[in-house]
């Protein structure tokens, strides 16, 4: 009986704490968006699906998030899976906690002074005016997709990289000799072996970074100009911006049930794979 | 394939490299480099809105990673070998807590502070006539709160994976030998764990001087550093925010080197 109250009292404050500042909050943006706007901004109870009706009105936001976050996600991919696999089969175990180190402490510095460090780079007196005075012409980086897509990539790397990681490093490498001694080329033994059990490692980095750039904001504001803009994007406008807060609810509640259906399909995805969850420690 | 390595790293950390190298340089114009100088440090250092953004984000890192740390590492505790209901609600809550997107955070906890404030302070005002009553208002209380709810949940994690390879044999000898449960906390359990709460306040820490988005919707009058740095951005490129990121930067670097170094070494020692 005393072990359970001293249980209780070292939950109550964590315990409170969620409940005022997530749960209330949460269900304040659900009751929102069922209500309607003041004409000065702001909000005004009532019960309608007004706003959600209107949503075909910040079509672009959404198609543009629903486009580039995939994209995204599968060029981060490409790009971290031959470094994990790199850290896990091939770099020198004295050097690969360093090396793992220097991939996920990048993720946890300040992604605006990060995106800032593009703006930079492909702003028109960085690579472009290196180009043009290569004598290739004049081109035009910030402000396109591509910046956008570079961005992301270069933010969301290490999410990519570590699960992978985890799924190679995992792996029994007896396999890999049995293949080998089996007369196996290396690339069947690739294909058949390292490949599919990677894939649990694969389907967690994919699912945390496309689920972080679904509510990406910075990004495309500083490296998309207002022309490559994302839902993120939309509900900074229609807050601090217009004081839309009833449709800004109704849309903040579209995107997480956007993600609460990926994040379902990839579960049911990950039993069909037969696949043990991957924890994946990102600290 | 080493080589291609190479390249990801260079990738990784030549944007930071370059910011770095540019906010030495002594012109006004970013594409040329025309000489050395610290000059955009001490003019960044001599800012008065540069530090006071500083000195915010600073008070609300600091006071919303003790908060976290000394929550999350009660609540880890109490978590510890507990099944059945309470404990699933907990692991949703705090997957709920880091994986909903920061801007949907900062969204529902700005209607849902500005929505009970407006309820609260007319109460206020009753209470204390005079005009003289405390008005309830976005500020550092509401940054403090919204950081650490995140960085609750950061502690618990880190805890939870400590706690869980920890050797339970330990505990129980002290308790076998009629040691207090508090004695057994304090000369067994804390020394254990300390690295693991030591390496949650620095990412708890860090996370927060280093939020933009939850930041930017409740931090009502108040500016942080990234608030800061994001709207002189918009404003125009200057060698100066060139400065400002360059410290951000080596600051947090700084911090998250130790943090992983204490939560590797730790995991070494401790764990299995």
């Amino acid at each position: 009986m005393q072990r359970r109250l001293s249980t209780w009292l070292l939950l109550a404050p964590a315990g409170l704490w969620f409940a005022v500042m997530l749960v209330l909050p949460l269900c304040f943006v659900l009751v929102f968006s069922f209500g309607q706007r003041e004409a000065a901004g702001g909000y005004v109870p009532a019960f309608t699906f007004e706003q959600y009706a209107n949503l075909p009105a910040r079509w672009t936001a959404f198609r543009n998030t629903l486009t580039l976050a995939p994209l995204g996600t599968i060029l981060s991919l490409l790009i971290a899976y031959p470094l994990a696999y790199f850290l896990a089969m091939r770099a020198d175990p004295k050097w690969r906690t360093m090396l793992l180190i220097l991939v996920i402490v990048p993720f946890w510095t300040s992604i605006l002074i990060r995106s800032y460090a593009w703006i930079f780079i492909l702003g028109g007196q960085g690579l472009p005016a290196l180009v043009d005075w290569l004598g290739f012409g004049s081109i035009r980086l910030i402000n396109t997709p591509f910046a956008v897509l570079t961005g992301i990539v270069y933010g969301y790397l290490p999410l990519m990289v570590l699960p992978v990681y985890v799924s190679l490093e995992r792996l029994d490498k007896r396999l890999l000799e049995a293949s080998a001694d089996l007369g196996a080329p290396p690339l069947q033994s690739f294909l058949q072996i390292t490949l599919p059990l990677s894939l649990p490692g694969v389907a967690t980095g994919c699912m945390l970074v496309f689920i972080l750039l679904m509510g990406e904001f910075l990004i495309p504001a500083m490296l998309g100009g207002g022309k490559v803009f994302f839902i993120g994007n939309a509900l900074v406008d229609l807050f601090l911006q217009s004081r839309n807060w009833a449709f800004g609810a109704a849309v903040a509640v579209t995107l997480v049930a956007i993600m609460l259906v990926t994040v379902t399909l990839y579960m049911s995805l990950m039993r069909r794979l037969g696949g043990a969850r991957e924890d994946v420690s990102l600290m | 394939m080493r080589l291609y390595a190479l390249f990801v790293y260079v990738f990784l950390y030549l944007p930071i490299a370059v910011i770095a190298i540019f906010s030495l340089n002594a012109g006004r114009h970013a594409s040329q480099f025309t000489g050395f100088s610290t000059q955009w440090y001490a003019k960044a250092l001599s800012n008065p809105f540069v530090m006071e953004a500083l000195w915010t984000s600073f008070v609300v890192a600091l006071c919303s990673a003790i908060i976290a740390s000394i929550f999350g590492t009660m609540a880890a505790l109490g978590l510890q070998g507990m099944k059945g209901r309470v404990r699933v609600l907990a692991d949703a809550l705090i997957y709920v807590a880091v994986m909903v997107p920061g801007i949907v955070i900062g969204i529902a906890t700005l209607i849902a502070l500005v929505t009970l404030f407006g309820w609260i302070n007319p109460l206020l005002a009753l209470l204390a006539p005079e005009g003289r009553a405390p008005q309830l208002a976005m500020g550092y209380g509401s940054l403090i709160a919204a950081h650490a709810l995140f960085s609750m949940s950061l502690v618990i994690i880190i805890l939870r994976a400590r706690l869980a390879g920890m050797d339970r044999s330990l505990m129980e000898a002290s308790a076998d030998l009629y040691a207090p449960p508090l004695a057994t906390f304090r000369q067994v359990t804390l020394p254990l764990i300390f690295p693991g709460i030591l390496a949650g306040f620095l990412l708890s820490f860090t996370f927060s001087f280093d939020d933009f988005i939850i930041a930017f919707f409740v931090a009502g009058s108040e500016t942080t550093l990234p608030i800061y740095v994001f709207s002189s951005i918009r404003r125009g490129v200057t060698p100066e925010i060139n400065a400002i990121g360059t410290m951000v930067l080596a600051v947090s670097l700084l911090l998250l080197i130790v943090a992983q170094l204490i939560l590797r070494s730790g995991t070494r020692k401790g764990g299995r």
